[in-house]
């Protein structure tokens, strides 16, 4: 089997404490959480820090709770919570939806949304949940935190807005009335990494969307937010001519690239196809009307 | 469940001997091994396809304080070991010396003090490369301007890596094809795949320099002949080398070969005097070791008056950058000419060269019976292309084609002899199971409704029991099994047998065979393999030859026993052997059955100071070595039931019904389990296992993340059913059966596939895998090979 | 840097390398071999163990992390002699092959019938699909698990 190289290890009692270590040991210091993400790499040895920080041990960032009219996610609660949290599910079915495609059982008991988020993997299904849920991170440095929206927060591919001597500390949802969500994907086999996936999220009032998410995973650089199909669904009645452009906007605005998982134009047709029917699925749980 | 229930003497439904230890954790796999100093090896593999090696500087590997020695071509040129035989009298680099010809190949042999320093130690090793264009398209490597591969080899002026092999009769099958009314042609092509064994292959060497005795640890399908090989190319006595297998974790053909690895452990432990471990990561299994499959088909088939006549085949194998397939000698294409099928055709023709490319050496593997899984694959997917060209059910123009029962012993267009079947009678067996009309009505109303179902159906007589000497070798030694019974004087016994499990319940199923002749409990039998110093010598056990083979060597041995035991039951009781009959365990007087011997008595008898018949040693043992003489041919009839999602082309096996006749059946609850683990290996070819390449010859599905396994969510709850032809030739009657599944189920789901897709979509072909993307491609008219 | 981890109830110690995997620590440290691996990219799941009662990749945890934490391994089924109800369930309904997978199944499932005692066979399925088995095609797997949800005497 493979094994990573050498490094020194600490464990974190404390954000601010691990926060400085950080800042201590500079560019080569790596956190580590669940570490589905880090460790293959490290055992590969593509990527090769020389200091990890153990994060396991911050149980105050674990939780999933309802505050100052936000549903906030600490970012060390793991996959499996977030697949069984009755709470989550009310406000945001999409989480359930993504976790339950989301690597495997076991995997989901270590891994992390935090861990998920900061990785950036363009494939990785909870950057594009956070996305169409209009999620905004909070990233705490030394003097302080800043809350950051989900489309600053995705930078480049593997590249986020938490920058070094930083860590990504909560996740925070908007709570309002109307909402339904849901996200859909396409694999090639239970637990691999989505040939496509679609967000969405839509919030209807009077009849209308007051708003709506649409985040697309695995077919660009980076979450692919089609803020487009947003635009145009924003303030009207959703019909399914009017999904039916949606999608066709997430298949244009997608920028897919070929490799064993598919081709481009089948990546790009998926993301139309997901996309209509995650919103269909959105708008059913948002009218109560989902069978 | 069978009749015989509970604690069966002989056949029947038992529970397996050797769980005990693996639902404990307490198997002995390779690396649970440890020995006292024990070395950990580790291989430096080329980045390149292909690249001319400039330099190799260990220096800065042989500095860090825990590697022990840094091994490379030029010193195993000293001990004439840098290139070794391969099972088909090719050569293979050992380590790279002059090139490197594929990406994985082995440069260089760390030995360290543990895995983790050995690990460390690779990247220091300077190795300077000068990369060369690649062949990776099998298909391209006889072109006049491709890169020449093996200019190693004397003569070799192309990629040929042998000669277009043939069979059956080509005019004859050009009449056929002239007085046909119906012709289809396809190109068909089997993707290269892998066995991938849960446990990679490793080995531990222990060489003792003060006895020359050299202990080999290995996870290994025939340690007889790989024994054998050593002493070749160590120059050990076979007597000093003793190989053993312990517990295996899988082999489906990955461990048949000699692997570089194990050539550099052996050399590493004989030049240190201590033991090496060297096991492989994933990746190096998936990138170096014996691959399978990989051949490139063009078929014609056709028929008249309803019938198929005739099938004409050209295949280009790609055997990677050293000829390393494993198959009987007069066999350069295994036994793809059994491609004519399972049908009464009038002629066929098959042709298949093999090249060289600048991949992964390898080709026989996974289950395939010496390539009747490619030959299955083709002749099935054909068989449905007629059937849709002549606007008739698959199953239909399959039965009207079959080999008829009145026509066995049949001599088929390829030169087989099939010797018993009733074909018919299996298909419909399936048919029942599957409830086909009910399929078929469904469909259609489905098919109203925009919804894509498809039913696929295969059926398949393969060759296995490799085989008798007349006809058969590999490596030159006859593919012959032994069998050592002792019957001890408490009346236990022990069976040594030359086959070799990596799962297969041998344990179990050859104490049955022991219990089924002698009337002594299986728990009582104990079933010894896996150790070359106390098996005799045989072949191993792939291409299904354990119960042909093997099997029929126990139960021969075992009536040798039972012989024996009768002069002496004869002498016991005082009457002559003419006179006493057999019940299982006993003989008895005939006219006074009160009157008799267990077969426990007469072991104690055998091994008292009591008199003995006139002539006859005492003990009560016998040792056969048997040679077949002939294959077996189970046969099946499979029926796959898939849904297709029309918007993203994802496939779900829906249902998967297999009815074997593998004739008798000593466990029937390990052969279904065989049937089962084969059903799931070919849900994974036929939708997501596949070995692909980049232009360079870079390998892209080289972990598990990429070369995709199927998991318990992709299979469905298999339908088995049975039919029972007795082998005319086996002494049980039994046939083999662990490859049948893995032969029949590919053909059953791709042919479904299209079946879902060829009214709606015009899909008439698709290749292997049926990913999503590549099923929605063909739905738009786009299909393409993988490669 | 010095270690110790809970291993099937007793702690183990050892002076090891940061990057040491608990996979290795269990093996090589604890001598524990029925723990195995398959892979290098966390997939096969024939490394799984209980950490705190829930199935985790001992393949993609370093030994470091899981100081103050349980783990069981498959050597914890059987108890005073009595085999666990799934290793009696793979052993009736030949739920194994190899058993190479087998440990890693065996603590997958004991976690899923903790929690979930009467799962149905779709649920047995999701909560083995990060296990690979290349022997079985999984059906008697599933059909083990059941017989064991069946025959639970004692509670765990």
């Amino acid at each position: 089997m493979q094994t990573p190289a050498p490094f020194e290890y600490e464990r974190a009692t404390s954000i601010d404490g691990a926060i400085a270590s950080l800042r201590e040991h500079g560019s080569e210091a790596r956190l580590i959480a669940g570490g589905h993400s880090l460790l293959p790499m490290m055992k590969l040895r593509l990527a090769n820090p020389e200091y990890l920080i153990d994060i396991n041990d911050l149980g105050e960032l674990d939780y999933i709770r309802v505050e100052a009219g936000e549903l906030r996610i600490g970012a060390l609660t793991r996959h499996v919570d977030l697949l069984q949290s009755e709470l989550l599910h009310r406000h945001y079915p999409v989480f359930r939806d993504a976790e339950e495609v989301i690597a495997d059982p076991v995997v989901r008991n270590r891994g992390t949304i935090g861990g998920s988020l900061c990785q950036a993997d363009a494939a990785e299904d909870l950057s594009a949940v956070c996305t169409a849920a209009k999620a905004t991170v909070v990233i705490r440095n030394v003097e302080g935190d800043r809350v950051v929206g989900m489309d600053e927060f995705h930078v480049g591919p593997f590249m986020t807005a938490v920058g070094d001597g930083e860590m990504l500390t909560e996740v925070r949802l908007p709570l309002r009335p109307g909402g339904g969500s849901a996200h859909e994907k396409v694999e090639r086999r239970a637990g691999d990494f989505a040939i496509a996936a679609a967000s969405t999220a839509v919030w209807i009032d009077g009849g209308v969307m007051a708003d709506a998410g649409i985040a697309l995973a695995a077919v660009g650089p980076t979450t692919v937010h089609v803020a487009r199909a947003e635009e145009l669904l924003r303030g009207r009645a959703p019909t399914d001519e009017l999904i039916e452009q949606a999608g066709a906007i997430a298949s244009e605005d997608c920028m897919p690239i070929p490799d064993g998982r598919g081709p481009v134009d089948y990546k790009r047709h998926l993301a139309g196809v997901l996309t209509k029917r995650a919103l269909r699925r959105s708008t059913a749980r948002a009218l109560h009307t989902e069978a | 469940m069978s009749a015989i229930e509970e604690r069966p003497i002989g056949f029947g439904r038992l529970k397996r001997k050797e769980d005990p230890r693996f639902i404990r954790g307490k198997g002995t796999y390779l690396d649970d091994i440890r020995l006292p100093g024990m070395l950990h090896g580790a291989i430096l593999r080329s980045p390149f396809a292909h690249a001319r090696i400039v330099s190799i500087d260990t220096s800065r590997a042989l500095a860090h304080p825990k590697v022990a020695a840094v091994v490379t071509a030029k010193d195993l040129e000293t001990l004439g070991l840098a290139w070794m035989p391969t099972i088909s009298y090719d050569t293979q680099a050992v380590l790279a010396g002059d090139k490197v010809r594929f990406q994985g190949q082995e440069v260089a042999f760390v030995i360290a003090t543990d895995e983790y320093a050995a690990r460390d130690a690779l990247p220091l090793i300077d190795v300077e490369y000068e990369p060369l264009p690649a062949v990776v398209n099998a298909r391209k490597a006889l072109d006049p301007d491709a890169p020449l591969i093996r200019d190693d080899k004397e003569g070799q002026v192309d990629n040929l890596a042998s000669p277009t092999w043939e069979a059956g009769d080509e005019e004859a099958t050009d009449r056929a094809f002239a007085e046909a009314d119906t012709v289809v042609e396809r190109d068909i092509i089997y993707p290269r795949c892998h066995p991938a064994p849960l446990e990679t292959c490793g080995m531990i060497a222990d060489f003792n320099p003060d006895t020359g005795q050299l202990d080999i640890y290995n996870g290994n399908q025939a340690p007889h002949a790989h024994r054998t090989v050593y002493a070749h190319v160590a120059g050990l006595a076979e007597h000093m080398i003793r190989i053993r297998c312990n517990d295996i974790g899988g082999g489906f053909g990955n461990k048949v070969p000699v692997y570089p690895g194990y050539v550099c452990a052996i050399a590493g432990s004989i030049v240190a005097g201590r033991p090496i471990k060297w096991i492989e990561d994933r990746s190096e299994n998936l990138m170096s070791t014996g691959f399978a499959r990989d051949y490139v088909m063009k078929a014609q088939m056709c028929a008249k008056d309803g019938r198929i006549t005739g099938l004409r085949v050209d295949v280009i194998a790609d055997h990677g950058a050293f000829d390393s397939t494993a198959q009987p000698t007069k066999f350069p294409a295994g036994f793809f000419h059994i491609c004519c099928g399972s049908y009464d055709l009038q002629a066929s023709h098959v042709r298949v060269k093999a090249v060289y490319t600048n991949k992964a050496p390898g080709g026989v593997a996974y289950r395939c019976s010496f390539r009747i899984t490619e030959a299955v694959y083709l002749v099935e997917r054909m068989v449905k292309a007629l059937a849709m060209e002549m606007g008739v059910d698959e199953v239909e123009l399959r039965m009207r084609s079959f080999i008829g029962p009145e026509q066995f012993p049949y001599e088929t267009t390829t030169g087989w002899t099939y010797d018993s079947g009733n074909y018919a009678e299996t298909m419909r067996v399936a048919m029942d199971i599957a409830g086909y009309e009910d399929l078929r009505r469904e469909q259609a109303e489905k098919r109203a409704r925009g919804e894509l179902m498809g039913i696929g159906v295969s059926f398949f007589t393969e060759g296995v029991g490799a085989g008798p000497r007349k006809h058969m070798d590999i490596l030159g030694l006859a593919m012959n099994d032994g069998a050592d019974l002792g019957v001890h004087p408490s009346g236990k016994a022990v069976v040594s047998i030359s086959c070799q499990s990596q799962g297969q319940g041998h344990e179990t199923s050859f104490a049955q065979i022991v219990a089924e002749e002698l009337g002594i409990p299986p728990e009582d039998v104990e079933v010894r393999h896996g150790d070359t110093d106390r098996s005799p010598y045989g072949l191993g056990t792939y291409g299904s030859r354990s119960t042909p083979v093997s099997g029929a060597a126990v139960a021969v041995v075992s009536r040798k026993v039972r012989d024996k035991a009768r002069l002496i039951a004869a002498a016991m009781l005082e009457a002559s052997p003419d006179d006493l009959a057999w019940e299982k365990g006993r003989w008895y007087v005939k006219g006074d059955p009160e009157k008799g011997a267990m077969i426990e008595e007469i072991a104690a008898r055998a091994y008292s100071g009591e008199a003995l018949p006139v002539d006859m040693e005492g003990g009560l043992d016998a040792q056969v070595i048997y040679d077949p003489p002939n294959l077996t041919y189970p046969y099946g009839a499979y029926i796959a039931v898939v849904d297709i999602d029309p918007d993203t082309g994802h496939v779900t096996v829906r249902r998967f019904i297999a009815v074997d006749d593998c004739g008798v059946r000593i466990n029937p609850m390990i052969v279904d389990g065989q049937i089962h683990g084969g059903l799931a290996e070919g849900v994974g070819i036929a939708l997501m296992e596949v070995l692909t390449f980049d232009e360079e010859g870079n390998c892209l599905n080289s972990s598990f993340m990429d070369y995709l396994i199927p998991t318990a969510l992709e299979c469905p709850d298999f339908e088995l059913g049975e039919t029972v032809t007795p082998c005319p030739h086996h002494p049980l009657g039994a046939k083999g059966v662990g490859e049948s599944p893995n032969v029949g189920s590919p053909p059953a789901i791709v042919n479904a596939v299209i079946d879902a897709l060829h009214e709606t979509h015009g899909v008439d072909h698709i290749d292997m895998p049926c990913t999503p993307a590549r099923v929605w491609r063909a739905m738009q008219g786009r299909a393409e090979p993988p490669q | 840097m010095q270690v110790t981890i809970t291993i099937n109830g007793e702690p183990v110690s050892r002076d090891v390398e940061p990057r040491q995997l608990l996979v290795h620590f269990i093996r090589d440290t604890a001598g524990l071999t029925g723990t195995h691996w398959g892979c290098d990219t966390s997939n096969c799941g024939a490394c799984v163990v209980l950490m705190d009662g829930k199935p985790i990749k001992s393949c993609t945890i370093l030994a470091a992390m899981c100081e103050g934490h349980e783990i069981r391994t498959v050597e914890s089924l059987e108890v005073d002699g009595r085999l666990d109800p799934l290793q009696l369930g793979f052993h009736e309904k030949h739920a194994l092959h190899c058993g190479f997978c087998t440990p890693g199944m065996l603590m997958t499932t004991r976690a899923l019938l903790d929690e979930n005692p009467d799962p149905s066979e779709q649920e047995i399925r999701t909560a083995i699909s990060g296990a690979i088995c290349r022997c079985t095609g999984y059906k008697n797997i599933v059909a083990a698990v059941r017989w064991a949800a069946e025959h639970e005497e004692v509670p765990r």
